[in-house]
């Protein structure tokens, strides 16, 4: 046997490939224990004295006021989008009056809190993964930590605070916009009775559809908030690069990892609601 | 002084050790700093020396040893105590550490609104009366990128200073400074030092002014510390690194000039007489020395003093080659010339003269406004093996002959 061959061989060793995979699920582990303690610890903090009211004023601003625009034009054309693509599958069956509840449906179970929260993530979730990222590498989290001041108050306890504040308002006006969006392309470019689609809307959703919509809001702030802050407190930490390098690597983990966090949250949470 | 020495000291390092990764920074430190005094850290570049002073404010925790406050291990703090103390405590970051979201004056303000139980008015009296002590209140509204490295050192100052700390541990406080700043600085640490009374680290490359300013200095070395004392016993010392961070300026000047160590040339000479006796070839010494510049120092300055030496150096090196000669005593130049007899190392001596009679140190008009007289001289000596090396230099300072004279003209200054 030549050498490179050995060398392959010895590559595709199948011990090697279990301590591998041991590793990376050891090292899942760890990670999810350590978001679960900051997530806790950052929230806790949220509680103790002296409360930051004006830190989590200005945080609900940034995530919050500052995204309005970006989630009304989503939530417009989602519900646009929804009626057409509602109306012509609807009227197959000729049950397009059934058009403003499967809109509403749609928006206020699923579309509502899921696009919500990719559209945060990516506007402000990266934001707070960057923000919080550059100041552990220029050191002004440990400058925070020499005054005396807890970085974790100080930066994470008022951006979790201010999600879990913005999520389900934001989800809301989603919702709204949304539906509004079907009654555009339903109503007044397809021609649906403005009644019916209302009325329909009325008799299929219930409060349950509305207060499942928010629960999910509520975890997705949770998951979003923590990840994004997570990534950028721990920039230091990553193997992968430092400086800006590893800013930018933090805020790319930040960005796809409360994404997909958000799609499995969402699945679990749908599992128990409905 | 002496009494403060025999205190017990305020935060004691015992056998510290620091490792990142595989990389060991510190391996086994012991430092004392005493209260009310300035201590200060000398070491070179990446030598674990901001690793050190974070030990000291607890952002970095040992990997082993221990760190006592007035004799009481930091570990068996209670959390209240760990709290008193860090709130006793400043960190001047090399870096700045400058929050760069907060303009100049909310940066200041930060640590007092965050720690609270300061009225509005209050906090901003005390700001207002550090921007204008560290002469920022023009730059109190802008934010740290829109002013200068020089103006972002001093709001760091300001900034450390603002909770009238115990304690500050400056890490590189005047890097980036020019050296008006520099001094400035130095001197407001020294002043607001005695005014306040409070314990200062200092980490420091402005050897020598930093040891104008302090009471103890240690230097960090090889990851431990070899030295720590007052700076008249480090000046005293014999110890081969203190004596390297002491003359590190001097090495560097001989470095740029070609001039190799002495000790180097001490091994050097003992090869080449190895080589010349197993072959019976000749072996020459050459001396050069510029009389009166220490007097051309005090009296034209520093540089022109530097100046001259670097050319006869570099005369010498052009001559002879690199490495073959290094700085005697204060003056003098000496090289070494294997396998060159007299004749042929008298032929080499005028070529250095012509050299440096053809550069400017020997023109008065390059000395404007002070000028001093001084002469080049030198001797050669071919090297008898019976004689010990010491008596040979001694010889060679006997013998030595005036080989260029620079005069000034009668309105050249002070001579």
């Amino acid at each position: 046997m030549n050498p490179e061959t050995q060398k392959i061989k010895q590559k595709f060793n199948p011990l090697d490939f279990c301590a591998w995979w041991g590793r990376v699920f050891l090292k899942l582990i760890s990670e999810l224990g350590a978001i679960a303690l900051f997530a806790l610890h950052g929230f806790i903090l949220i509680f103790t004295a002296p409360l930051q009211i004006r830190k989590i004023v200005q945080q609900v601003y940034f995530i919050g006021v500052k995204s309005v625009l970006i989630i009304s034009l989503i939530g417009l054309f989602t519900g646009m989008v929804l009626g057409l693509q509602g109306y012509y599958t609807l009227v197959k069956f000729g049950s397009e009056g059934l058009l403003g509840a499967a809109v509403a449906l749609s928006l206020i179970r699923e579309l509502g809190p899921v696009l919500t929260a990719l559209m945060v993530i990516g506007r402000a979730g990266s934001s707070m993964a960057a923000e919080i990222g550059i100041m552990r590498i220029s050191e002004q989290i440990d400058a925070l930590d020499t005054m005396d001041i807890n970085p974790m108050k100080f930066l994470v306890a008022p951006r979790i605070a201010a999600s879990i504040i913005v999520f389900p308002l934001l989800t809301a006006l989603f919702d709204v916009i949304g539906i509004l969006g079907g009654y555009l392309t339903g109503v007044v470019q397809l021609g649906i009775n403005s009644g019916i689609y209302f009325n329909r809307m009325y008799d299929s959703v219930v409060l349950e559809d509305v207060t499942g919509g928010f629960y999910k809001a509520l975890a997705f702030a949770v998951v979003v908030s923590v990840v994004c802050c997570f990534q950028g407190y721990f920039t230091h930490m990553r193997s992968g690069g430092f400086g800006a390098k590893g800013v930018s690597y933090a805020t790319t983990s930040a960005v796809v990892i409360s994404s997909v966090t958000v799609l499995i949250v969402d699945y679990v949470l749908t599992s128990f609601l409905l | 002084m002496e009494t403060l020495f025999m205190a017990e000291p305020f935060i004691q390092l015992r056998d510290i050790r620091k490792s990142f990764g595989s990389h060991l920074v510190l391996d086994g430190v012991n430092l004392s700093i005493y209260e009310g005094e300035i201590t200060a850290i000398i070491g070179k570049s990446g030598g674990g020396k901001s690793v050190l002073l974070k030990h000291v404010i607890g952002l970095i925790k040992p990997d082993s040893g221990e760190i006592l406050v007035r004799g009481k291990p930091l570990r068996e703090f209670t959390r209240d105590e760990w709290r008193e103390f860090k709130r006793s405590l400043s960190y001047m970051f090399q870096s700045n550490a400058l929050f760069d979201s907060m303009t100049v004056y909310e940066n200041i303000a930060l640590p007092l609104v965050e720690r609270g139980g300061f009225t509005r008015k209050e906090i901003d009296g005390k700001v207002h009366s550090r921007l204008e002590q560290f002469e920022l209140i023009d730059v109190e509204d802008k934010y740290p990128s829109q002013i200068s490295g020089g103006m972002q050192k001093r709001v760091a100052l300001a900034r450390a200073l603002v909770t009238e700390p115990k304690m500050i541990l400056f890490d590189e406080p005047t890097t980036g400074l020019d050296p008006l700043r520099k001094n400035a600085v130095l001197n407001m640490i020294a002043h607001y030092q005695k005014a306040i009374g409070f314990t200062a680290v200092v980490v420091s490359h402005d050897i020598p002014d930093i040891f104008f300013i302090s009471n103890r200095v240690a230097i960090i070395d090889n990851k431990r510390i070899p030295f720590q004392g007052t700076p008249v016993e480090l000046e005293q010392s014999d110890n081969e690194i203190v004596w390297e961070f002491i003359h590190g300026q001097e090495s560097l000047q001989d470095q740029l000039t070609g001039l190799c160590s002495w000790e180097e040339l001490e091994r050097d000479i003992k090869k080449a007489l190895e080589t010349v006796e197993d072959r019976g070839a000749p072996f020459c010494l050459l001396l050069l020395q510029v009389d009166s510049l220490e007097k051309i120092r005090e009296q034209v300055g520093y540089i022109a003093a530097q100046r001259i030496f670097q050319c006869v150096g570099m005369a010498l090196k052009d001559a002879i080659g690199p490495g073959k000669a290094a700085r005697c005593e204060t003056e003098g130049v000496l090289a070494l010339l294997p396998g060159v007899n007299r004749d042929r190392a008298a032929m080499i001596l005028q070529e250095i003269i012509a050299d440096c009679n053809d550069s400017r140190i020997m023109d008065p008009s390059t000395y404007p406004k002070v000028c001093v007289d001084f002469e080049i001289k030198a001797s050669v000596k071919e090297v008898d093996r019976r004689v010990r090396f010491q008596e040979l230099i001694s010889q060679l300072h006997d013998e030595l002959n005036t080989v260029m004279k620079m005069e000034c003209r009668p309105r050249g200054g002070r001579e």
